[in-house]
């Protein structure tokens, strides 16, 4: 009887055990893109660019050149290695304290030029790294060391929808948003990486791809109880659906 | 080569980068650099280059990273307060040793300062403007043909020793015109294999400067700092003039050694035996010509377009040996011949 | 005939893979944990996996490895 292997690690993944928390969808998120650089066939040909957060050590755990930039600068940073290297296929991946608050700026003129690369950008509605602070995705209501009364929009003003704020600009081909707590939705968020990375190989500007992720730790939730909480907090504020499309 | 042109301080240093072979500018404008930018708009086109303008001056710094990663010779230039907000970046280019070339067009500050040229960035420029023990292969130009001269020697230096490189001028020297003669481009670059431009054929490459483990981080401050101490002992670049028999030394760079060099040349004619050092290289600093002038001049005297910055180097190097005096103005308003050569012949007893 | 090959030196016991087996045939491990005190997670009737891999793909540390045999449809 004859067996083969059909679900295995990405070759453009490393084979380092990463220092995410259990049940962190970063995990998820990180293989995806994995296997899409994989199924293009771009692995050697790749150069990502980490940020400043919980994913600062992606450049350890993807298996292709990696830039680290500092905290917000992913976007302007991508812009130098693909304006440098245009032939590369570059990805930030980036969480919702590095793109929303600090590199705001960088993220929106990155798109309004159209800049030809693949933001992942990772909302998990709070800072993880530095232990649970306020974002500026953190859900109104929702605690977290610096609202521990819950975010007063009063004090804080209201998160911040990015996919629907970068989709008004004309630059971006592609603005999207997903989510991993499902089987379905997993393939639909590796379908839509898939997408913006082909966008970038056919030269279409950049492509936005927004995953809604859980936080386990900082959420104070288990790891399944994490994923519930997308449903029922997070999706209602953060729709997941297509935004822009060219 | 034989024939000169008539430039701009900052037209000088763009075309001297595309000589160089920079084909990467990403800038901001401010002034009194904005000639830079607005230069490589109009020909880095023509030279098959990149010219992007940023929305920040955080972005561009962040940009030349980006295109040093990948290594290609990436440039950015500011005046003082944009140069101030690059400067976490520019911490990080050095901790990555990533090689590129910032060019500080010099205002008077601090804070918005004024427009016009001054000198007051020379504590930001070699003790550090960003955080962290590091530092930066500073050169200052003081006429139109090094602003040509010392950008291309920075971006040669820059990635001799995978460093960035920071060229400190002043609004003075940016702004005015002098013929130039036009060296001949650069057509030798150095290979990079530590670029990140995909992992064809060899493991991947990372450009990183997150070390949190605290061994590994002192590991990594120790190589840094015998990068230093390479650059240090292979790159310092001064000029002594007339400092064989002198008994004052003026000691000044950039658009200050013009004043310096037009003093010496008038105390000369009366018979005062003056002569001029001027460090070309801020970091590295000729301390040890300092020390050895110290055990034979009467004093030294150090003319700034600042408060007093550099002269606490001066100072450093001299360790008492010889009085140094002091000569400055700040916040952009030019030094005054009469007055310096009132306090040469003061510090003379003339 | 379908089966899963656990890495379990990367599992960090998070449970994600046993919440998603449709089959309900995974199940922590009562008795052992792996090196960084995770509990592990077992198969405990492996005749019963189809190979859909669902486990693996909702796995955040890539722990599941599939194999099915040649020719077996996905999830049949």
């Amino acid at each position: 009887m004859e067996e083969k292997l059909v679900f295995s690690r990405p070759e453009a993944l490393t084979d380092m055990p990463t220092h995410y928390c259990p049940g962190c969808h970063h995990g998820i998120i990180h293989r995806l893109v994995a296997e899409v650089i994989d199924e293009l066939g771009v692995r050697e040909n790749t150069v990502g660019v980490a940020s400043v957060g919980c994913s600062i050590l992606a450049y350890d755990y993807f298996n292709v050149d990696m830039v680290g930039a500092l905290h917000g600068r992913a976007p302007a940073v991508a812009t130098g290695v693909k304006r440098g290297r245009p032939d590369s296929v570059v990805f930030t991946y980036q969480g919702d304290g590095d793109l929303a608050a600090i590199g705001t700026a960088e993220i929106i003129h990155a798109a309004a030029r159209g800049e030809n690369f693949t933001v992942v950008f990772v909302n998990n509605a709070i800072y993880g790294m530095t232990g649970g602070q306020m974002a500026p995705t953190t859900l109104d209501g929702q605690r977290t060391q610096t609202s521990p009364a819950g975010r007063d929009p009063h004090l804080a003003g209201h998160p911040l929808r990015m996919s629907e704020l970068i989709a008004t600009l004309s630059g971006p081909s592609f603005v999207t948003r997903t989510a991993v707590n499902t089987p379905a939705r997993i393939n639909q968020t590796r379908k839509a990486i898939k997408k913006a990375f082909e966008l970038q190989l056919a030269g279409r500007g950049l492509g936005f791809v927004e995953v809604l992720s859980t936080c386990p730790t900082n959420w104070g939730l288990g790891a399944v109880e994490s994923g519930q909480w997308v449903d029922s907090h997070m999706i209602p504020y953060y729709p997941l659906g297509v935004f822009k499309e060219d | 080569m034989s024939e000169k042109i008539l430039l701009k301080g900052n037209e000088a240093c763009a075309m001297g980068a595309i000589l160089a072979g920079c084909r990467h500018y990403f800038g901001y404008p401010i002034t009194p650099q904005t000639e830079i930018p607005e230069y490589f708009a109009k020909h880095m086109p023509e030279a098959g280059g990149v010219f992007l303008q940023a929305e920040s001056e955080i972005a561009a710094i962040s940009m030349v990273y980006g295109a040093a990663a990948t290594g290609r010779r990436a440039m950015t230039s500011s005046s003082s307060p944009g140069i101030s907000l690059k400067q976490e970046t520019i911490s990080t280019l050095s901790a990555g040793d990533l090689p590129c070339l910032i060019v500080n067009v010099a205002r008077g500050g601090p804070g918005l300062g004024c427009i016009q040229g001054a000198q007051s960035d020379y504590f930001q420029s070699v003790k550090g403007g960003g955080h962290g023990d590091y530092r930066l292969l500073t050169l200052a130009p003081n006429s139109v043909q090094e602003m040509m001269d010392l950008t291309i020697l920075g971006f040669e230096l820059a990635d001799k020793h995978r460093n960035p490189v920071l060229i400190l001028s002043d609004g003075v020297v940016g702004q005015m015109m002098e013929p130039v003669s036009v060296p001949e481009p650069v057509t030798s670059f150095p290979e990079k294999p530590w670029a990140a431009v995909g992992a064809k054929g060899r493991p991947k490459n990372i450009i990183n400067t997150l070390h949190l483990n605290a061994a590994v981080c002192e590991e990594r401050n120790r190589e840094l700092q015998a990068k230093y101490k390479r650059i240090a002992d292979a790159e310092l670049r001064y000029e002594e003039i007339d400092t064989q028999d002198a008994d004052l030394v003026l000691v000044a760079y950039g658009i200050s050694s013009r004043i310096a060099l037009t003093v010496k040349n008038r105390a000369r004619a009366e018979g005062l035996k003056v002569g001029v050092l001027r460090p070309i290289t801020l970091w590295p600093f000729p301390t040890e010509a300092l020390r050895r002038l110290a055990e034979r001049v009467k004093g030294f005297l150090a003319i700034e377009q600042s408060a007093g910055q550099m002269v606490e180097d001066v100072r450093l190097a001299v360790e008492g040996r010889a009085p140094v005096a002091f000569h400055g103005r700040s916040g952009g308003v030019m030094i005054q011949l009469d007055d310096v050569e009132a306090d040469v012949r003061k510090l003379l007893g003339r | 005939m379908a089966r899963t090959v656990f890495h379990e030196e990367f599992c960090k016991g998070c449970g994600l893979c046993i919440e998603a087996c449709p089959k309900k045939i995974l199940a922590f491990a009562e008795h052992r944990l792996n090196h960084k005190g995770y509990q592990a997670v077992d198969c405990l009737r492996p005749e019963e996996c189809t190979g859909c891999a669902i486990c693996a793909r909702t796995c955040p540390d890539v722990v599941i490895d599939v194999y099915r045999e040649a020719g077996q449809a996905e999830g049949s």
